[in-house]
């Protein structure tokens, strides 16, 4: 996709340095956000961050551009709360496994629903890296940890198969081991109207000794690839798409698992916004004569 | 007990509390606004009260209503007509007839052993059932063939009934108004054909009333909804609570016409994070809710606080803890609300006293949180919020929004690394910095929940925590400088002296009226503003009064405790009620005269 813009990944960059571990995925993540921005030709000032609280969150220190770094798992209230106040703004809503689906998975799958049109990227490194590596609702069962040093009972949560289940209309998957394509991602589901959803498989280099850089490059490979079938990936079918899903182990696929295009977005279903945002409505001198009416 | 007129008058006038009582499912709620409206188009006061068990069906119900010729303040504990439509609402409420009143019931279904014989009050057995029956109508319209023969007693204009069944009707369709003005007209007949010469009380048009189209029935929980609309909100996001939710109902039929979005959001962490979004964005904003739904609200409120976005919670009281008394009333919050979420940071917390108080209190809220950038709290009750009274139609026509200072910058102003939007010179003494919101050019800045520096960024600094520490607090300061002192009622010298917050304001005016005619008159210092404190008013009222009252609706005495922490000063007299009932003028008439102890008031009374 090129287009032609007259800015650089540079202007996206704060005067401070990202503090995370030497080799973190978050740096392919954090790149990739910012090539994607250039790429679409989106201003600092024309765009927000919503950050959620954990290592994700941690970016906040470090992107030129407007920012909330919200309470833990509450990232995405505050960003529907901002698109309602203001449709013009791209929102992009970056959460880890524990704030995204531990303490703030209502939120999640209530958004899938709703189909708000902002962009949700997952941190997805199945722990709980910030506070020392306990097991997040994405790490495998048995997984021992701080928290679990007899091993997690619970099946891991499966974030893909959540969002086509629950209605979101643009679900993905990245690696951030392979930072161009999660750019290209990224850039299609700011581009998506309605609730766009990038889960991004990020190696913890410190916390999660299973899940590593090499661990991932044997087994991704992407739906585009078409390596299995002769037929092409159909990432407009739901069923497919859940089916698709599902697979996990010795291969994980990447790329756009599912995409609905038509469906309006809840701004585009709000009559309120048709004549412009909330933010640019006058509020001085609102005449409620008609109310009282309702009291007689 | 004295009658409540002399046996030489021949009827009260336009001075009378009528109960309507009867299932869940029995239209008790209707009829009370019926009837409330029809007293309105007299030109009469009221103040409404409404008792009723959570559950959709079953259970008993109740409405009462309190009319007089000048502004009733709150209601009476006593009726003097009760409307019962089954037998438990005589057993429930029976005991609430004031001596000489009476009771109007369904005689097909309450057989007559259901009441006390020798009892003070009379009966008005009418065949409600077979009415209806007759009519073709559904049984639920027992109520109004009831109230047509209450107001053919009262000697109201069968006019005036029918024109309030239009208006409280005015959403359903012709053939209901129809029904209903035909069960009314029966009931009416009713009273014209089996005339009751000692039925006493009456309520016509009121002469001290001219204009009654400047008069409007309203609840607090309305007046707070309209009071937030006239602000400016866009944006409410809430998730129903027993008795904050007909706030919620309120401003989600006027969507359309003022262009607000309302989101009924997945729970109220979702509702409160929603607000501190659109507020960040540059939108008004307002979520509603009761203890519970708090609770989950309470993390956000520090999160506005640190990002110093602005927010408006409202805060309607019901008895705790946990689900508590889910629709009964309680001021057993105070204390929460002024100390709820972790960490040290200010907040401002306003108690309306009545639905007048609720109005301009809560357009009063979004200024002070917008200007302050903190967040601010109305804190009401379940007494305010769902009983309506007659009051005058707001006066909205001067109220002035100030929305703080927002930095618009000029093309010049280019900003390496954003705005700092968290500074502290010389150019804010005030603390407060002026807010840009996304999209503003050279704006940019980050509202961060951790502890930040003055472009927003993570700091962990001692001395930059200090300084935001205190530049935070610093604006709470300027506020308080804004904020006014409580209102004192009555006389500046009283021999009693109450000292109150939020809603029991009524009961206490109420009170005050009745001590007077006893010769004993007090005042009332009534505090709408808890946080800031207003310590220097509480303490020289303290020092000047001889014989203070604490009234309060909780068990605790929340307030008490404030004014001992503020002042040093300790209250001994207290008026506490927590069993979910408001407390009622005639008890605090009581809790008075019967303070034994206190001799001054024994020598006063002889």
């Amino acid at each position: 996709m090129a287009t032609i813009t007259n800015q650089n990944v540079s202007d996206f960059n704060s005067p401070n340095f990202p503090t995370w571990c030497p080799g973190c995925g978050n740096f392919g993540i954090w790149a990739a956000i910012k090539s994607s921005l250039v790429r679409l030709n989106i201003k600092p000032h024309e765009v927000l961050m919503v950050y959620d609280v954990g290592c994700n969150g941690n970016m906040c220190n470090t992107i030129n551009a407007y920012g909330f770094h919200g309470l833990h798992g509450r990232s995405i209230p505050i960003a529907e709360g901002v698109k309602i106040a203001n449709h013009n703004i791209p929102i992009i809503v970056t959460g880890g496994d524990g704030g995204l689906f531990g303490e703030g998975i209502s939120h999640f799958l209530n958004a899938c629903r709703g189909n708000p049109n902002i962009t949700v990227i997952l941190h997805d490194n199945q722990v709980y890296a910030l506070t020392t590596g306990q097991t997040a609702p994405t790490s495998d069962q048995g997984y021992v940890s701080k928290s679990t040093p007899l091993g997690a009972i619970e099946i891991k949560l499966n974030p893909i198969a959540l969002a086509i289940t629950q209605g979101a209309t643009f679900v993905a998957r990245g690696f951030s081991g392979r930072q161009d394509e999660v750019t290209d991602l990224i850039v299609k589901g700011i581009e998506h109207n309605g609730f766009s959803f990038v889960d991004i498989l990020q190696p913890c280099v410190t916390f999660n000794l299973v899940h590593t850089y090499p661990w991932y490059r044997e087994r991704v490979y992407s739906l585009d690839e078409n390596i299995e079938n002769t037929e092409k990936y159909d990432r407009t079918n739901l069923v497919k798409a859940y089916e698709k899903s599902l697979e996990w182990g010795d291969r994980i696929p990447l790329g756009i698992f599912y995409e609905e295009k038509d469906k309006p977005s809840y701004q585009d279903d709000l009559d309120q916004l048709k004549d412009g945002a909330l933010v640019n409505k006058n509020i001085s001198n609102i005449d409620i004569d008609s109310c009282f009416d309702d009291f007689m | 007990m004295k009658l409540p007129f002399s046996q030489k008058q021949k009827y009260v006038t336009n001075s009378v509390t009528w109960r309507i009582s009867g299932q869940a499912g029995f239209g008790i709620a209707v009829s009370g606004d019926l009837s409330a409206k029809v007293a309105m188009r007299l030109g009469l006061y009221s103040h409404s009260y409404s008792e009723y068990p959570s559950l959709i069906r079953g259970g008993n119900n109740s409405y009462s209503l309190t009319v007089g010729s000048s502004k009733v303040y709150a209601i009476h504990k006593y009726c003097d007509i009760l409307i019962a439509l089954d037998k438990t609402s005589v057993d429930i409420h029976e005991k609430d007839l004031s001596k000489g009143g009476w009771i109007i019931y369904d005689s097909d279904i309450i057989p007559l052993e259901s009441f006390r014989k020798n009892a003070d009050y009379k009966l008005i057995g009418v065949p409600l059932s077979t009415i209806v029956k007759n009519n073709s109508s559904e049984t639920v319209m027992r109520n109004t063939v009831a109230l047509g023969v209450m107001f053919g007693y009262l000697g109201v204009d069968i006019d005036i009934l029918k024109d309030s069944i239009n208006s409280v009707f005015k959403s359903k369709n012709e053939k209901i108004v129809e029904e209903d003005i035909k069960n009314i007209e029966d009931g009416y007949k009713y009273s014209k054909e089996n005339p009751l010469k000692d039925f006493y009380f009456r309520i016509e048009k009121n002469l001290n009333n001219d204009n009654i189209r400047q008069k409007i029935y309203i609840s607090g929980n309305e007046a707070i909804a309209l009071g937030a609309i006239k602000a400016g909100i866009k944006f409410y996001a809430g998730y129903p609570m027993t008795p904050s939710s007909s706030i919620l109902h309120y401003i989600a039929g006027k969507q359309k016409q003022f262009g607000i979005v309302l989101k009924h959001t997945e729970d109220e962490i979702s509702a409160a994070n929603m607000c501190i979004g659109a507020w960040y964005a540059g939108v008004r904003a307002m979520t509603s809710t009761s203890g519970g739904g708090f609770s989950l609200m309470t993390e956000s409120l520090g999160l506005s606080a640190i990002t110093e976005v602005p927010s408006v919670y409202v805060v309607v009281q019901r008895p705790g803890p946990a689900t508590g008394l889910p629709t009964w009333t309680d001021q057993g919050d105070l204390k929460f609300c002024l100390n709820a979420s972790q960490g040290e940071f200010p907040r401002i917390v306003l108690a309306p006293s009545d639905v007048d108080e609720a109005f301009y209190a809560t357009f009063q809220a979004f200024n002070l949180a917008e200007k302050y950038q903190l967040p601010v709290i109305i804190l009401s009750d379940k007494l305010l919020a769902e009983s309506p009274v007659v009051t005058e139609k707001f006066e909205y026509k001067d109220l002035k929004i100030t929305r703080g200072e927002t930095w618009i910058p000029g093309e010049k102003d280019v900003i390496p690394h954003g705005y700092k939007r968290y500074m502290q010179n010389n150019l804010n003494p005030t603390g407060v910095n002026p807010r840009t919101v996304p999209g503003v050019m050279n704006g940019i800045y980050l509202a961060n929940s951790d502890e930040h520096d003055e472009y927003g960024f993570v700091s962990e600094e001692a001395d930059n925590r200090v300084r935001m520490q205190k530049r935070r607090y610093l604006k709470f300061t300027e506020a308080t400088k804004e904020i006014p002192e409580p209102v004192l009622y009555g006389p500046k010298h009283a021999k009693i002296t109450f000292i109150a917050w939020g809603s029991t304001k009524g009961a206490i005016i109420s009170a005050m009226e009745k001590l007077k005619k006893l010769g004993l008159n007090a005042n009332l210092l009534h505090l709408l503003y808890l946080s800031p404190f207003p310590a220097s008013s509480v303490s020289a009222l303290i020092e000047s009064s001889s014989n203070i009252y604490l009234v309060e609706n909780n068990m605790t005495s929340q307030l008490g405790e404030l004014i001992a922490q503020y002042t040093g000063y300790e209250i001994s007299n207290k008026i506490l009620k927590f069993d979910g009932r408001p407390i009622f003028p005639e008890e605090i008439v009581n809790f008075v005269l019967q303070n034994k102890k206190n001799k001054q008031i024994k020598k006063w009374l002889q």
